[in-house]
């Protein structure tokens, strides 16, 4: 199943996790939660979607828990630029 | 003296108006009337609890001290009647409130099955958190269920069902799930995952009767004279938006609560938002009535703005568009995909835009490369819907294109071309696009 393989490779992964962070969709959020019941390190991530924010919570480790989980596809990768957010996001999966 | 404002609902657009009041008016006095004793909470999540996704106590997105920090007193308590001329709203409780601007956000309720045996205990519905407490409870004791309707909501219960061990079993009128949003193809790849999960879908079926034993529901029987035992009989037909306290406060009324581009009702002094406001559309020239958590928020912040600083602020109905997970498989629909009527449902579904139904002439293309699948329905050189499912990435795009009209006509003939590479020729296309407007 495609939600469940998010990162095509390690590559990937491996990339994300070191350029890029969380970027939400708010439109297609319902506030459920689930991002936020499986993020490991307890970030209030469905209220940084309802406010239209990135996730740059200092705690967030990029581990992509909240992109596979959302049953929506709320969140992407998105590429961190030195001017700040980047065009070019790295999965959805 | 400060502004009084009233917000009759506990949902998203009551939120969002009472979040949109206080960034004006720091002063105000925001009263919130929530008639659900559970408060605000994701009614859309309440899928994910039935399908044991997430637990209860995580569905709740603000929490008492979120409402404190933001200075609105939340109600537990039903509006029944509104004075317009005294500018007060009678509560269910007694004794009533006072406003100076009033907000009408009451949502939408399922519409009742309309058979013999709808009394029995075991007829449920999904509207709200109650109602998922009942088809969990019940679930616990119960080996089979038959789910009728059409839309998202019967796919959540019928996949919640399936979650918690009990035997679904779908009835469809016609010959495929939600004929007048999906393709053929797309329902077919829907039906397959339900399939494949144990689901029973009954094609060209119609329930005739609930049967019952002591009170209880016991079995269905079928127009066709077919008999399926069962505890459970879940219904999801559509919704009606609960307009009745605006139409007995003398609101002109459609199918909803009807309101100008500002939401403003036929009463200066009252707005309306949510799934009960029925809007103009300025790109179609139409009234739509849509039931989507985003429209929700969207109205409740124009409401809520306007509220605090008169009607200045004019709500763009916007391309409509929601993501839902069909049989397993992330799905969003967004734009005009398809037309006409679906025999499962009666109006509007939950997470449903009558705009998705306006689809005129045209041409559609579909694409299916790996886990991915695209539908463009097209206009001359526009895109006017999209439908994508599986992996996401392509809709982002899309919905950005469909939203700004973008001239697509460049690559219209290579998506027409068999095996065509929509997602990468999507992509080219929303980068060149993007490139031109920074």
């Amino acid at each position: 199943m495609s939600t469940l393989r998010w990162f095509e490779s390690d590559r990937e992964k491996h990339e994300a996790l070191a350029t890029a962070w969380v970027m939400p969709e708010p439109t297609r959020c319902v506030q459920c939660g689930i991002c936020s019941f499986n993020c490991p390190m307890a970030v209030d991530v469905r209220r940084r979607v309802w406010r239209g924010e990135p996730v740059m919570d200092s705690h967030c480790l990029t581990c992509g828990e909240c992109v596979k989980r959302c049953p929506r596809g709320v969140f992407r990768f998105e590429r961190i630029s030195a001017l700040g957010i980047g065009d070019a996001d790295l999965g959805t999966r | 003296m400060a502004r009084r404002h009233l917000l009759i609902g506990g949902g998203p657009g009551s939120v969002a108006a009472a979040e949109a009041i206080r960034g004006s008016d720091e002063r105000a006095e925001i009263v919130m009337l929530c008639a659900d004793r559970h408060g605000y909470y994701s009614r859309p999540g309440l899928a994910y609890y039935l399908s044991k996704e997430l637990p209860e106590k995580r569905l709740a997105p603000f929490t008492p001290q979120d409402f404190a920090a933001l200075n609105v007193r939340l109600l537990l308590d039903r509006a029944v009647r509104i004075d317009r001329a005294a500018h007060r709203v009678t509560l269910a409780s007694g004794g009533d409130l006072p406003y100076d601007r009033l907000l009408i956000a009451t949502g939408s309720r399922a519409i009742p099955l309309k058979v013999p045996g709808v009394q029995l205990d075991g007829v449920v519905s999904l509207d709200d958190m109650d109602d998922a407490r009942d088809l969990i409870s019940r679930s616990r004791r119960a080996k089979a269920a038959v789910v009728v309707g059409g839309g998202i909501t019967a796919l959540e219960i019928v996949e919640g069902l399936h979650a918690r061990g009990v035997q679904a079993h779908y009835f469809m009128r016609k010959e495929r799930y939600w004929g007048n949003v999906l393709y053929p193809s797309e329902s077919l790849i829907v039906e397959r995952g339900m399939r494949a999960s144990g689901v029973q879908i009954h094609y060209s079926t119609e329930l005739a009767a609930i049967l019952g034993k002591g009170g209880r529901v016991a079995a269905v029987e079928t127009q066709d004279g077919k008999r399926i035992r069962c505890e459970i009989v879940a219904a999801a037909v559509g919704v009606l938006p609960q307009k009745a306290l605006a139409e007995e406060a003398g609101l002109e009324c459609g199918r909803g609560v009807l309101v100008d581009e500002h939401l403003r009702s036929t009463d200066d002094d009252i707005y309306a938002a949510g799934d009960v406001a029925e809007v103009h559309d300025a790109r179609t020239g139409r009234r739509i009535y849509e039931v989507l958590w985003s429209s929700a928020v969207a109205k409740g912040r124009i409401a809520g703005l306007n509220m605090a600083t008169g009607p200045v602020h004019t709500y763009d109905k916007g391309v409509p568009l929601n993501v839902t997970r069909l049989a397993g498989l992330r799905t969003t629909i967004m734009g005009t995909v398809g037309g006409g009527d679906d025999a499962d449902l009666k109006g509007i579904a939950r997470g449903d835009s009558e705009t998705w139904r306006q689809l005129g002439d045209g041409s559609v293309v579909e694409s299916q490369s790996g886990d991915t699948r695209i539908r463009l329905a097209l206009k001359k050189s526009t895109i006017a819907g999209a439908v994508v499912m599986g992996d996401q990435a392509p809709s982002f795009r899309l919905h950005e294109l469909i939203e700004a009209r973008a001239d697509v006509g460049g690559i219209v003939p290579r998506l027409r071309e068999p095996a065509a590479p929509v997602a990468q020729l999507i992509d080219g296309l929303w980068r060149d696009w993007k490139g031109r407007r920074a």
